[in-house]
């Protein structure tokens, strides 16, 4: 890179070179690289790290219903994403006329990811172990996968339903199905809201009055 | 001043190498962020760009599909582009426009394109869904197209259920949701 012939080279013994001094000012030359990298760098790092992705499978319409009426009763936990960030949720099956059948939760480590990870506590230590196996490397990436999926699918696993009101945002849906990940559910499915649902929800909010109104008629 | 145009070298063939461009986006949208660390998929994407109010834009990585998504477009409509129009469609980063003003809007130089787009939107709802017809015709150019949903956190759930009830409708059920990845990583 350097064109510089520096004076007094001793290597040739018998020749003799011409000595000359030959300097090549390398400035302009870093002032365009330092202005290229500082191009690329506004125009990549921004956005970079934050395309990440969750890839959500859905299914068929008519699929989704034959799942659902599989699903036991016990073990499925319904989530109803409301407006302003409120999140409510059943298992089982509602009680219409107990309005208390219907909790309140939150987004919050403490709220939603709490109540999936007591149903789900099995399935998430066996996660973990595999994690562990797996960081040992004890077991390959494919048989983690694998059985990862299998303990996803098992048989005391939660299934759970989302419905999501109108009035929700798209970042509760996300934050939802985040949750789904993080707590190692494997059964999850994204529905409609019923009109029953509307009919708890109010039932919640005005403490059970819509069940006292029924009751007096 | 050797080792520092050497390092500024080193740096710049690393950005080179390293970059992928930003895509010029008519709206700004904000991302939610989730723990989910699967990169998504460079090739091959069709983008899905939602914003708050309902707007729909969409954008294909490859520019002889697009062009073909075009043509077929507008055989659906029964609207003919000129070439000028073709090419200035295959360079524009992403579209959204109803197809009955694509020709005009085809016809404006980039900078006014750039200018209104941002008020246009694809049509989104039952009794004209062109965002469906867009979708179909993406899939039937490229058969190994991804699908991905941005939006903004604070869409409405009513507009992306929409959306995902068209492609439901098409039965495209895997589609990806592009969030941002959260930073503190807690469970």
């Amino acid at each position: 890179m350097s064109a510089e012939v520096q004076e007094g080279g001793r290597k040739g013994k018998g020749t003799k070179q011409k000595k000359m001094a030959v300097r090549v000012d390398f400035t302009p030359m870093v002032d365009m690289n330092m202005l290229l990298i500082t191009f690329f760098m506004l125009c990549t790092t921004l956005i970079k790290p934050q395309t990440m992705e969750l890839s959500m499978p859905t299914n068929d319409k008519d699929i989704t219903d034959d799942q659902k009426s599989k699903v036991k009763a016990s073990q499925a936990i319904t989530l109803l994403l409301g407006d302003d960030d409120k999140l409510f949720y059943y298992e089982g099956e509602p009680n219409y006329q107990d309005y208390t059948s219907l909790k309140e939760t939150s987004y919050e480590p403490e709220g939603l990811r709490k109540l999936l990870l007591a149903r789900n506590a099995q399935a998430v230590r066996q996660v973990n172990e595999l994690k562990q196996q797996k960081t040992d490397l004890k077991i390959s990436e494919e048989e983690y996968t694998k059985q990862v999926a299998d303990i996803k699918s098992g048989k005391n696993t939660p299934t759970v339903i989302i419905k999501a009101l109108d009035e929700s945002s798209y970042e509760n849906l996300v934050s939802a199905l985040d949750e789904m990940l993080i707590c190692q559910i494997g059964k999850y499915v994204i529905t409609d809201v019923a009109e029953g649902d509307r009919f708890l929800l109010k039932n919640y909010e005005t403490k059970g009055g819509l069940t006292k109104e029924i009751a007096m008629q | 001043m050797t080792a520092m145009s050497d390092v500024t070298v080193l740096l710049l063939t690393f950005f080179m190498l390293t970059s992928t461009f930003v895509k010029k986006e008519p709206v700004q949208v904000v991302t939610p962020s989730s723990v989910s660390e699967i990169k998504i998929p460079e090739t091959d994407i069709l983008q899905i760009l939602v914003e708050p109010s309902g707007k729909i834009f969409m954008s294909l990585d490859k520019q002889p599909d697009m062009k073909a998504v075009l043509a077929k477009m507008g055989e659906e409509y029964g609207i003919r582009f000129t070439p000028e129009q073709e090419r200035k469609f295959m360079i524009a980063s992403t579209f959204g426009v109803p197809m009955q003003r694509m020709s005009n809007f085809l016809n404006l130089s980039a900078e006014e394109q750039d200018k209104i787009l941002n008020t246009q939107g694809i049509p989104c709802d039952s009794s004209d869904n062109q965002f469906k017809s867009w979708v179909r015709h993406a899939r039937a150019v490229n058969p190994d197209l991804r699908i991905a949903i941005k939006a903004d956190a604070d869409t409405p759930y009513s507009i992306i259920k929409n959306v995902m009830n068209s492609l439901q409708d098409l039965r495209e059920n895997r589609y990806n949701l592009i969030t941002a990845l959260k930073s503190s990583a807690e469970g």
